[in-house]
């Protein structure tokens, strides 16, 4: 199989190669993981080694296997999260800008409003009032971020809707519904989808920045933003906070290789300059 | 959210420039720009009762008691003390009026008495604001003069090492966490290096300069406390430079992209056919056209910038807005997250507006939308 000239370039092969790594380790982890993430049987504390290459941490848990399981938690949440702001915002920003008017003005302003606070403080806010879960993190997660989405999408629609196929469609009888999912939706998936990609690295920071606040996932739980809060508490030894944010890094990193890379490929302007160096 | 919601504002802004192309008005009444700025405020002022109404609806969502937060256990026994105290608060009226009390009472400059430290939660705003504005508008500067200088030089050098360099490195700024990145660079270099003065905004032992601005580097500067400067400006460079890398990455990005798209104009080309000088051309015709989008981005950057320092300040003990905003969600202290969310949200308000009056001034266009 030959990859498309876009893709056949370092950065997007780096992050497909990670991107897909994770995944593995997320589906594999009981088979790769040489320990029990929650068992605590190891010695306390101890640096890197033979037996516990990342260490352990200040319960004598092996911190290589709950990085390995925290990939469990951290990457279908997010990738859920994001595809529920997808949907949400989409489909908001769809009617917002397919039915113009009060719909356009409520959805909006809504929107606006979201906007005027700062992620991390607004999602801090709804996470605390509705308790310390991570099912309640990732719903505070959504909150914040349809908006962006819902604005996207409706300025897509609108520059799609008054488009000729669409008003024809409208003319032969289909229904509002019909006209958004046959014609609207196919013409601007393109752009939303670098959005999301784009937008899994955010998800995720916000995901486990919220679980380090200690907003989100309980202990014993080995989700990476917590792991990092609980190497707070014992500073001196370095790799109880070191990995799990490496992992994290890694990760983030990996989707927004990928996402820089759609965006440059599905972007027309910089899409023929990669064509043009290519000939 | 963060580099994301970028498209959208310029895909919204996009129609609107092209009607005001259209139809430029002229004659009487306030030029187009005073018109443009009085909008501008109304908005703001709009969207700032919108705010006060979210954060009030979101506090009344938490399952949380007031009353019995704020008595003792003996007065909770008393009907009377009970009600009393109820309908001293307001809290026995229905909740629109409860609102309208809460507005009058924000109009008024009271914010309430915070549950946790027992004083008015003004007074507790007012001493971390100023930390946390010192410390996130040292970070925007940081971001904008290194962000702009490298989008710039990335564009110039476009397809080279350096353009390649620079995009993976604007890539890693907006991967870090940024709590693990600030974890890590206090270890680092103050555990380990001892290079770098710790937690706080000055020396421990130090006396906090004269109060004339709050900003520990301004106060001590006007009172010539220059050891006290020393000592601030230590305290304020890691956890700054902490918060930035992830503005610089993004404004980097957003620069280089802004600057590429301008250069392939035709009145670049032109001025570059007339023989008019390199630096000319990139400070007088591409920078201040590429300055619009990079502006809406510095504006978004300074939003993440806030949503940061709760990572940040916690970290780094710097007793600013986002601690007190962490401390008063985690315990659910009602007046002072309502306190928080107010100021944070007239602060982004203030500063979607210097954006949108930048805009006015900068692209002339846009004033007359």
């Amino acid at each position: 199989m030959k990859l498309p000239q876009a893709w056949r370039q370092p950065l997007a092969i780096v992050g497909g190669v990670v991107a897909v790594a994770w995944l593995v380790i997320a589906v594999a982890a009981p088979l790769l993981a040489p320990h029990d993430p929650l068992a605590q049987d190891l010695p306390r504390l101890a640096p890197p080694g033979p037996g516990h290459w990342f260490g352990t941490d200040q319960l004598g848990r092996d911190i290589l296997s709950r990085v390995m399981y925290g990939a469990r938690l951290s990457i279908p949440l997010t990738l859920l999260l994001v595809a529920l702001s997808v949907l949400v915002g989409g489909l908001l920003g769809a009617c917002a800008g397919y039915f113009g008017k009060w719909a356009d003005e409520t959805i909006m302003r809504f929107a606006d409003l979201v906007f005027a606070f700062p992620t991390v403080i607004l999602a801090m806010v709804v996470a605390a009032a509705l308790g310390a879960s991570l099912a309640n993190a990732v719903l505070a997660v959504l909150v914040v971020a349809w908006p962006a989405y819902a604005r996207v999408t409706r300025g897509l629609v609108l520059g799609v809707r008054e488009r000729e196929f669409v008003i024809s469609g409208r003319l032969l009888g289909f229904s509002a519904w019909r006209s958004l999912r046959v014609d609207v939706l196919p013409n601007i998936t393109g752009p939303i989808l670098v959005l999301a990609t784009l937008d899994i690295g955010t998800a995720l920071l916000l995901l486990s920045g919220l679980s380090f606040l200690g907003l989100g996932a309980k202990p014993p739980s080995p989700e990476w933003g917590a792991m990092v809060a609980s190497g707070v508490e014992v500073f001196d030894s370095w790799w109880v906070a070191t990995f799990p944010g490496l992992a994290i890094l890694t990760v983030v990193l990996a989707f927004n290789f990928l996402g820089d890379t759609l965006r440059d490929a599905l972007d027309p302007r910089t899409a023929r300059a990669i064509k043009e160096r290519a000939l | 959210m963060s580099p994301t919601s970028v498209p959208s504002k310029n895909s919204e802004a996009a129609p609107k420039r092209e009607s005001a192309g259209a139809a430029p008005r002229r004659g009487g009444g306030p030029s187009p720009l005073v018109r443009f700025l009085v909008r501008r405020v109304l908005t703001a002022l709009l969207l700032a009762v919108g705010i006060t109404l979210v954060t009030f609806v979101l506090t009344n969502l938490v399952p949380g008691d007031p009353v019995a937060a704020n008595l003792g256990q003996r007065a909770l026994g008393d009907p009377a003390i009970v009600a009393q105290w109820k309908a001293e608060h307001g809290l026995d009226k229905p909740l629109p009026q409860q609102y309208l009390l809460h507005l009058q009472g924000v109009l008024q400059g009271d914010l309430g008495t915070s549950q946790q430290s027992h004083r008015p939660v003004l007074d507790d705003l007012a001493e971390a604001v100023p930390a946390t504005l010192e410390l996130a508008g040292t970070a925007i500067l940081i971001s904008l003069v290194a962000g702009v200088a490298f989008g710039v030089i990335a564009a110039l050098r476009r397809d080279r090492l350096s353009d390649h360099v620079l995009r993976v490195l604007s890539l890693v700024g907006i991967s870090v966490p940024t709590f693990w990145l600030a974890l890590t660079t206090f270890y680092i270099f103050f555990y380990r290096l001892q290079i770098t003065p710790g937690s706080g905004r000055i020396d421990p032992g130090m006396s906090a300069p004269p109060h004339v601005t709050g900003l520990y580097t301004v106060d001590s500067a006007l009172a010539g406390q220059w050891d006290v400067f020393a000592s601030a400006v230590g305290h304020l460079a890691t956890p700054a430079l902490v918060l930035a890398l992830y503005t610089i990455g993004l404004l980097t990005r957003f620069t280089r992209s802004a600057v590429l798209e301008v250069m392939g104009q035709d009145y670049v080309r032109a001025a570059r056919a007339k023989g008019l000088p390199g630096r000319v051309i990139l400070f007088r015709y591409v920078l201040r056209s590429a300055l619009v989008p990079i502006i809406t981005v510095a504006g978004l950057a300074f939003g993440s910038l806030l949503s940061g320092t709760v990572l940040v300040e916690a970290i780094f003990a710097w007793p600013g807005v986002g601690q007190y905003a962490f401390k008063s969600a985690t315990t659910l202290d009602l007046p002072a997250v309502m306190g928080v969310g107010l100021v944070i949200g007239a602060v982004y308000l203030v500063i979607n507006l210097i954006v949108d009056v930048l805009y006015g001034v900068i692209d002339p266009r846009v004033r007359l939308t």
